[in-house]
């Protein structure tokens, strides 16, 4: 399997796939499970760690965050940090929705109908154009930048949002590209498409008619990765907008760094932004998986 | 002829748009900077005169200090991180693999870190990899004094050698990504018909030589994956660093800080150097998986 089939969404099927009952019983004894669920257990306090602390901290009074006091429960619980961060955070958060949103669902849209054409309705040279997409996943971005900025100045695009949902919406295409290209090879049989074709379908009728009803689950999986690497974008906002037009990673990197750095706000700070992408992992967690396969190999 | 085009001339429009798209924006713009990282325009102004250097701005980076200083960090970052998110994820699957109950809060709490913002991983792991010790002690150094464990206390990424700085800064990233590679090999262990286990130990094989020379290798697609996906994301790694040291630490330097600062500095010829070469590395990586990628799938 590679990490292109992976990106199919059978991985993920295939995690959630329990192993057969035969297959626990042998070979493991009941001292081999206690030794196993302590490893475990171990495993996830170190995961657990530092939630404990930034949840902690984020009610804490600035006479509590001493060093002696990091590690305890807040003497009094106070809602203030929140209350200090979400006022810097807010408009950040607002840009950060109207970006996120709209970026994804425009790549998604874009890569659908590529995937489609990959998958299924492919003409010669389709593996160089592939491969040439593909390639765009893993570039540095670093390596667009200079010029990205400078093309954007020249179109005259507003800065802020704008410009980012445009490089989003572009850097963006190749992994949702991907994503549809492997999940119609995998769920639209063939024959489908070749008996759409002898009743005189046209591309555009077939994959309005055919492909799109059964597209919900590869969007689901690519809206969730496009908001998910949107919304944590940080490189992208850095390079191309400002304080006062920049999305909320932008904001938290100001409100979290400086000379003097309030550490319950950061941690209220480091906990807001980060409950939308939370929200999206606890509700479609299945879906998350299965575009992580394949957005991983997005860095 | 004319029937063909009819059949494939309408997928090649659908793809127009993102062939343009890509080739200026991907294609087009690295050979943009191609050409900046040529010439000595060391300003941020625009226009001006600009002349050829040929590959001065390249012969001297690797001829700075600073910049061999960000490679070397690169390196030992890039080992340092692939080895532990490889060691704890494929250690997690282990675990989970023949099915525990409870298996899905264990996964969904070791993926969890994916969904979060390397932003706010940083702005948390930089309090907790704080380098104060003793009575001082904050962040993790704290919890060691905490549990006893004082001779655990250390200063992080602040002093010691390239190798324990660059393994502070790889800690958090590991404990970001292991989930990753844990989810991973675990599909890949469920993947593995179960028939071959049973045949593995009928014929006798203890559990150890059945993971070695039967379950393993047939993992090796899925392990080199890994090694691609982590490879990349290490080499470009950026947004971790810029919060937990600020990108102005020559410890931590890595050339995609090294390149941010430039910039800030006005230098825009040399700042394109330091993303080309950043490019070339990722490319050697990565070229040859696209390729291999690409081919696997035609032929089936």
């Amino acid at each position: 399997m590679t990490a292109v089939e992976a990106a199919t969404g059978q991985a993920a099927a295939a995690i959630r796939r329990k192993p057969q009952r035969g297959v626990i019983s042998d070979g493991s004894t009941r001292r081999s499970r206690t030794v196993r669920y302590l490893l475990l257990l171990l495993f996830l306090l170190f995961i657990l760690t530092p939630v404990y602390v930034v949840v902690i901290g984020s009610f804490k009074t600035s006479s509590d965050t001493t060093a002696a006091a990091q590690w305890s429960l807040p003497e009094t619980w106070t809602l203030e940090p929140w209350r200090k961060a979400w006022d810097v955070l807010q408009p950040y958060m607002v840009r950060s929705l109207s970006l996120a949103i709209p970026a994804a669902i425009i790549s998604s849209l874009i890569g659908s109908a590529n995937g489609f054409v990959l998958a299924r309705w492919r003409f010669p040279g389709a593996n160089l154009v592939f491969a040439l997409i593909l390639f765009g996943m893993f570039i540095p971005y670093q390596a667009v930048m200079l010029p990205l900025r400078t093309t954007f100045q020249e179109l005259d695009v507003t800065r802020g949002v704008p410009t980012l949902i445009i490089a989003h919406v572009i850097y963006g295409i190749p992994i949702c590209t991907l994503i549809f290209r492997n999940y119609y090879a995998t769920i639209v049989p063939n024959e489908i498409i070749e008996s759409a074709r002898v009743d005189g379908a046209g591309l555009i009728q077939t994959y309005l008619r055919i492909i799109l009803p059964i597209s919900i689950s590869g969007f689901v999986v690519t809206l969730i990765w496009q908001f998910t690497s949107v919304w944590n974008d940080f490189l992208f906002a850095l390079f191309l907008t400002q304080q006062n037009n920049g999305p909320v990673t932008l904001g938290l990197a100001a409100l979290a760094g400086g000379q003097k750095v309030d550490y319950a706000a950061s941690m209220a700070g480091a906990l807001i932004t980060s409950i939308p992408t939370l929200l999206v992992y606890i509700v479609l967690g299945r879906w998350f998986i299965g575009g992580l396969m394949a957005g991983a190999l997005k860095g | 002829m004319h029937g063909r085009i009819r059949t494939w001339g309408p997928g090649a429009l659908v793809l127009l748009p993102t062939v343009l798209l890509l080739g200026y924006f991907v294609y087009g713009l690295i050979a943009w900077t191609f050409n900046t990282s040529l010439t000595d325009r060391h300003t941020a102004r625009r226009g001006g005169p600009v002349d050829y250097v040929g590959f001065e701005n390249y012969a001297n980076l690797f001829g700075e200090e600073r910049f061999l200083n960000s490679l070397k960090n690169l390196g030992v970052l890039t080992v340092s991180f692939i080895v532990g998110t490889l060691i704890f994820g494929v250690i997690w699957a282990l675990l989970l693999e023949k099915g525990v109950t409870g298996e899905g809060v264990f996964r969904s709490v070791f993926l969890f870190p994916m969904a979060i913002s390397m932003i706010a991983s940083g702005v948390v792991w930089g309090w907790l990899l704080n380098p104060s010790q003793g009575d001082d002690a904050r962040g993790l150094n704290r919890l060691f004094s905490i549990l006893q464990l004082n001779f655990l206390e250390n200063p992080w990424w602040t002093a010691g050698s390239r190798w324990t700085t660059m393994m502070a800064i790889a800690l958090p990233a590991v404990w970001q990504l292991s989930g990753y590679i844990m989810a991973l090999f675990l599909a890949g262990f469920r993947g593995i018909p179960p028939e071959l286990r049973e045949a593995a130990r009928v014929d006798g094989a203890s559990e150890f030589k059945l993971y070695r020379h039967v379950l393993f290798p047939q993992l090796s697609p899925i392990a080199l994956s890994a090694l691609i996906i982590l490879g990349h994301m290490s080499l470009k790694l950026f947004d971790l660093i810029y919060a937990i040291t600020g990108p102005n630490q020559f410890r931590t330097e890595v050339p995609s800080i090294y390149m941010w600062n430039t910039l800030l500095r006005g230098d825009m010829a040399k700042a394109a150097a330091i993303a080309i070469v950043l490019l070339a590395v990722v490319a050697v990586l990565v070229i040859p998986y696209v390729a291999y990628t690409v081919r696997q799938e035609s032929e089936e």
